[in-house]
């Protein structure tokens, strides 16, 4: 009895993984733009990870596997949102076209690429006139 | 519970070609790189699954790792590209 009752639920854990990570893979690929297949790639596929552990962790019953795949999903939880950031932030600098229905860009209008000055809109004169670092923290080319 | 593992391993494989499609497909740089570290993701659940298929706790391990290597990868291709590497491909 107790048995068939952790298979249905291993059953469940598994099928509902494996759609999860599926439809994460239809969004990566059908939607517009970077940010957005980011968004559908990073959630969908972290919570396909998680319950696949689950489901793991049921089915081995063990204390020190239970402990793995809890790091498992923590490792995934904390890395997936810290990775998706990185690559953004990346894609951002690059100039990687955003979708054109975007509703709002906020840094667009703030953000100064070449001298990687981020503008507050509350600056007195004598700061907007003061010259930015002439060394930018990420190098446009090399320099030989 | 045969058929379920059967059809775990066939929705996975069907993420992994559409992921393949968008890897190939993806018209800038950093496009790849999300489709790799999901790549990277399937492979992790793919693990998983072989793990309870064959019923053997070893390679829980194996996903660990595969998922650490994952984290690296993205964010030494975010490193690489804000440093200024190839913008286009």
């Amino acid at each position: 009895m107790t048995e068939t009752v952790i298979n249905v639920l291993i059953s469940i854990f598994m099928l509902s993984s494996g759609i999860f990570i599926l439809v994460a893979a239809v969004g990566i690929l059908r939607l517009p733009d970077l940010l957005t297949r980011m968004h559908a790639s990073t959630k969908a596929g972290a919570l396909g990870v998680a319950l696949m552990m689950v489901a793991a962790m049921l089915h081995f019953n063990d204390l020190v596997l239970i402990a793995k795949a809890m790091a498992v999903i923590l490792f995934i939880f904390i890395t997936a949102p810290v990775a998706a950031h990185a690559i953004g932030r990346a894609g951002y600098f690059v100039g990687v076209p955003i979708w054109v229905k975007t509703v709002k860009d906020e840094l667009f209008s703030n953000y100064d690429a070449d001298t990687h000055r981020l503008r507050s809109g509350m600056e007195t004169k004598e700061e907007l006139a003061k010259p930015s670092k002439d060394k930018p923290r990420i190098r446009i080319s090399s320099k030989k | 519970m045969h058929y379920i593992y059967l059809i775990t391993f066939g929705l996975l494989s069907i993420a992994l070609v559409l992921i393949f499609a968008r890897l190939l497909i993806g018209p800038t740089l950093p496009d790849r790189v999300v489709a790799l570290e999901l790549l990277a993701t399937v492979i992790v659940a793919m693990t998983g699954t072989y793990a309870i298929f064959h019923d053997r706790s070893n390679f829980i391990d194996v996903a660990i790792v595969a998922a650490l290597t994952a984290f690296l990868a993205a964010i030494g291709f975010a490193r690489f590209l804000e440093r200024g590497g190839p913008r286009d491909d």
